[in-house]
């Protein structure tokens, strides 16, 4: 039994909060932590009479990230109800789109897109707990807030085939998406939701397994691990020689637990129909061509062209698409150089020093430290003007108080000793400070020459480079012999 | 002015006294008022048309000088949400609901100066032809108080006849503002789908609704449907409409071209009880006038009409069983205890209320478990619907079922764009299409009440014009002569004109001439 090699077949469904100013069918703005049921109306609290109107707006980002995942725009696309009866849906049905979705196809990465569509979010439902009241029940009350927003549903085909890859290729969707501008997609506010459709099968086998669809992981960690548990899960039972259900799974991060919300028997039955309160979305030549004109280069294409016109490593190329604000940082850095600087020097600079002196997700555009002074410094250390140690201080102080990198090399004195007969003084001095470690240096234990190389470092303030340090006292101590 | 001239004032008559300083809309509003709450007091010793009237004057009062209506009084049915009065719809489970908005189709005649006068009894959530289903006890006819005044704008029709208001607002879905005018013998018109917004109107089935006016005569009609028709923002479905709506003039029908289709003919066609020889021979010299006045009459075929009564009743429940899923008992209405709980059923409190002026902190709504949760819909489903309601939601939940939906639901939308291709096919040839309203004239209270399928046939010369969304019109042309049987003498007989797309102001002029040579009267009804 335990000969078979299993492999993890993996689809994902995520759902994105669109970022319009109203909700996706009536007008009420959207809700950022208002309190309760403050932004309702007519129509996004059901009540009698009331009727959708499509919002355009979140047309307009559904055609984006249907253009950016390379989709076929719908010229006709239709919206269904999907009715079932739940407290957070106040009309007892979804505005959803059912087998005429917005977009179909595509691809991003490595994994192939089967549709996106749109429709409204739910209510929500808040439980709490057992309260005072005589019956003793949970109380559960709803907040309408949040009710109407507007959705993309994107779906893609089962080609992810492990947990990491899952996350991974999750944040290459959540750079799309926020370069886009369409979403905040933000996963612990909910912005950017995530369900897994899992089944495992032989390697080597084309069919595919039994799938189960998990719930309710909030985080990149938690999408990871949810789907590892399910994998291992339904490995357990394979090799067990059991049969995996099909069911709806809920992850439970704190304590890693899967349980079942509910089998394929109690699935229920939505019956979809076309929403008669609304018209076809026709897709004009026109809005086509204003979502066209929205693109901005999205993440995988920046990556290539950074890699391949910066000469960039793959590592930086990713790090600066996959997080804009660095990337945009960067490229604004590289165009405000006065001088030639070499691009992964700076994109060194800005993913390690830089992105090392800011808090987490915070954008440097932000900061003391303009583009172009950042471009100063690297072009500083570049021209050896100072050294990379001096350029950290420079740094540092631009953290602080901001400023030009050339007035602050004057001002902190950081200039570097290029003159090397002021540095062969002080490397002549430092030998004869530490006569201990020069003799052991001169009788073959290179690594002695720490300390003298320390006390020059300590005279100079850092101005010194290092490089050219070492070479001196190893000059000195042979010529001395 | 006497109350009984005032009363017997047309609606555009009393608009233009009152233009012309010959009388005060307050006095005119007080008149109706008082008829209206007489009615409303004597419950179902009355004829019951009406579920609310206003108490004071405040609505005349507020009105502008000068306005297009002039403070002619409205009547509504009750499925218009008005602000702050209660909206009901005809079921119990929204009984002393009170909207926070007003619907488009009421506001916009309002701001033309037609000051809210009372809310008119309906078929529960509209369905119905007899006024029989809904939760406020039957409309009684005032033509025969034995007699139901249609459905399910019956409300409506019987307080225009009974002169208990000038001129009233209905809705159409499969005939519901044209059969009830038929048989009160007052007129009715249903526009073109998407002519008037449907905004704030409590939802039966959304791609068949339509509001429109009930009055006295076809000018007051041209005058109301004028003020109502237009796009609206808040209606998706609602379009720019392409003309004005024009005020009927004198004139003949020489140049009408008018058809007659053997489906929807006074023989009945494909109608299986066959039309009441009253309402034939009322049809035939309707006909027969409108040769007199010029029109040519010719043939026309609908092959695909009998088959409408069908699609319709799959439709129509499939989009009710959606629509009315809102009523959970969640957040307005009815809410019952679940089955088996502590208190032992029955009505439970619900905080906060719809327009959201509650505390939100408090609860909505207390359960234990989610089978707890799933009685309290039930039961409040169960006690706030009606027996017709429950019929059409479970109709409409099996046709829209996986694995039925093609069979059903499929089936009959094709259905619906045959009819719809009859039409425009049969609008090549002709005019305009006359059919009777009704098969029959008003029928005794309970005549149906054990067989629903009898009682749906009422619609069978009305749906095929929902289902096209196509505009017609119902006129009375006579009352059922003397001596063809002792049921239903004398009682108004209803004629119903058909026209394309956008047509209705072409629509209004035909039935206006019409209207002039047939001189029904309507005055017995006047309670």
């Amino acid at each position: 039994m335990s000969s078979f090699a299993f492999e993890p077949v993996i689809g994902l469904e995520i759902h994105v909060q669109l970022a319009t100013a109203t909700k996706m069918f009536c007008g009420c703005e959207l809700s950022f932590g208002q309190p309760p049921n403050t932004r309702t109306c007519p129509v996004c609290l059901g009540l009698p009479g009331a009727l959708p109107v499509a919002n355009e707006r979140a047309v307009h980002f559904g055609l984006m990230i249907g253009l950016a995942l390379g989709c076929e725009l719908a010229p006709q696309s239709v919206f269904h109800r999907k009715n079932y009866f739940y407290p957070d849906l106040p009309k007892g049905y979804q505005i959803s789109q059912y087998d005429e979705p917005l977009c179909r196809g595509g691809r991003l990465g490595e994994v192939r897109i089967h549709r996106v569509h749109l429709e409204e979010d739910a209510a929500k439902l808040i439980h709490l707990g057992v309260s005072g009241r005589i019956d003793r029940s949970d109380v559960s009350v709803v907040d309408f807030n949040r009710g109407g927003t507007p959705l993309a549903e994107i779906v893609t085909e089962p080609d992810i085939r492990s947990a990491e890859q899952a996350a991974e290729w999750l944040k290459l969707l959540r750079a799309t998406l926020r370069r886009l501008g369409v979403s905040d997609v933000n996963m612990e506010e909910g912005s950017l939701r995530c369900d897994a459709n899992i089944s495992v099968r032989e390697v080597g086998s084309d069919q595919l397994g039994v799938k189960t669809e998990l719930k309710n992981m909030n985080s990149f960690r938690f999408i990871e691990r949810g789907i590892k548990a399910e994998v291992a899960r339904q490995e357990g039972l394979l090799i067990g020689g059991e049969q995996v259900i099909q069911e709806t799974l809920h992850y439970d991060p704190s304590s890693g637990r899967i349980t079942s919300l509910r089998s394929k028997e109690e699935a229920h039955d939505y019956r979809y129909f076309p929403e008669p309160d609304l018209l076809p979305v026709t897709i004009s030549e026109q809005m086509r061509s204003r979502a066209e004109a929205e693109m901005p280069e999205l993440p995988v294409d920046r990556m290539e062209r950074l890699q391949r016109e910066l000469a960039l490593s793959a590592e930086s190329a990713q790090l600066l698409s996959f997080r804009d604000e660095l990337g945009d940082y960067f490229e604004a850095s590289l165009a405000a150089a006065s001088g030639t600087i070499e691009p992964q020097v700076l994109a060194n600079w800005v993913s390690g020093d830089l992105l090392g002196r800011l808090a987490e997700g915070q954008d440097p555009a932000q900061t003391n430290v303009s583009p172009a002074s950042l471009a100063g410094l690297v072009q500083l250390v570049s021209d050896g003007a100072i050294s990379v140690g001096a350029g950290r201080q420079v740094l540092d102080e631009l953290i602080e108080r901001g400023g030009e990198p050339e007035e602050i090399v004057e001002r902190l004195a950081l200039s570097a000793l290029s003159g090397e007969d002021e540095l062969s003084g002080i490397v002549a001095e430092a030998i004869a400070a530490n006569a201990d470690a020069a003799q052991r240096v001169r009788s073959g234990n290179e690594k002695a020459i720490g300390p003298i190389v320390g006390f020059v470092m300590r005279q100079t303030r850092g101005r010194a480079d290092g490089g050219q340090v070492k070479r001196l006292i190893e000059q000195q101590l042979t010529s001395h012999l | 002015m006497s109350d009984g001239e005032l009363l017997r004032l047309s609606a555009a008559e009393a608009a233009a006294a009152m233009r012309a300083g010959q009388l005060d809309p307050v006095e005119l509003y007080r008149a109706y008022r008082q008829r209206a709450g007489a009615d409303l007091a004597a419950g179902e010793h009355g004829l019951n048309c009406f579920t609310w009237v206003a108490d004071d004057d405040g609505a005349a009062e507020r009105l502008g000088s000068g306005l297009p209506l002039a403070g002619v009084p409205l009547a509504v049915k009750d499925l218009f949400c008005t602000e702050g009065v209660p909206s009901q719809a005809g079921s119990k489970i929204l009984e002393g609901y009170r909207p926070p908005y007003t619907a488009t189709a009421v506001a916009r005649l309002e701001q033309a100066g037609a000051p809210l006068l009372g809310k008119c009894n309906q078929d529960e959530f509209a369905m119905g032809s007899s006024n029989e289903t809904c939760a406020f006890g039957p409309v009684r006819n005032p033509w025969d108080r034995e007699r139901v005044p249609g459905g399910s704008s019956g409300g409506s029709a019987a307080a225009v006849a009974a002169g208990l208001a000038p001129w009233a607002l209905g809705t159409d879905t499969g005939g519901s503002i044209r059969q009830p005018a038929s048989l009160c013998g007052v007129v009715g018109v249903k526009p073109t789908y998407g002519a008037v917004s449907r905004y704030g109107m409590i939802a039966f089935a959304s791609s068949l609704d339509q509001a429109g006016p009930l009055s006295r005569n076809v000018t007051d009609a041209a005058l109301l449907l004028r003020h109502m028709i237009g796009f609206d923002e808040r209606d998706a479905t609602c379009l720019h409409f392409p003309n004005h709506i024009e005020i009927p003039q004198e004139g003949d029908l020489t140049k009408t071209k008018i058809g007659v289709a053997s489906q929807l003919s006074a023989e009945g066609g494909a109608l299986e009880r066959g039309v009441e020889d009253g309402v034939a021979q009322a049809f035939a010299d309707a006909l027969s006038l409108a040769g007199q006045l010029g029109a040519s009459v010719r043939t026309v075929a609908l092959p695909h009409a009998p088959h409408a009564l069908a699609a319709y009743y799959v439709l129509a429940p499939a989009e009710c069983s959606s629509n009315l899923a809102r009523f959970d008992g969640v957040r307005y209405g009815l809410r019952a205890c679940a089955v088996g709980d502590r208190d032992g059923g029955g009505q439970a409190p619900r905080p906060g209320d719809a327009s959201g002026e509650g505390d939100p902190s408090e609860a909505l709504f207390g359960i234990e478990a989610e089978g707890e949760l799933i009685g309290m819909y039930a039961r409040t489903r169960h006690d706030g619907f009606g027996a017709e309601v429950k019929r059409r939601i479970m109709l409409g939940t099996y046709a829209l079922s996986a694995g039925y939906y093609d069979a059903y639901y499929g089936r009959a939308q094709k259905v619906r764009t045959l009819i719809a291709d009859d039409f425009r096919k049969a609008f090549e040839q002709v005019d305009f299409i006359l059919t009777p309203t009704s098969a029959t004239v008003a029928f005794p209270l309970g005549a149906f009440s054990s067989d629903p399928w009898a009682m749906y046939l009422n619609d069978f010369f009305t749906v095929p014009m929902s289902l096209a969304g196509i505009p017609a019109i119902s006129i009375p042309c006579g009352r059922s002569g003397r001596g063809l049987g002792p049921d239903g003498e004398g009682l108004p007989v209803g004629l119903q004109i058909v026209g394309p797309p956008y047509s209705e102001s072409r629509l209004l002029q035909v039935a206006y001439v019409l209207e002039q040579a047939l001189r029904f009267d309507g005055e017995v009804a006047l309670a």
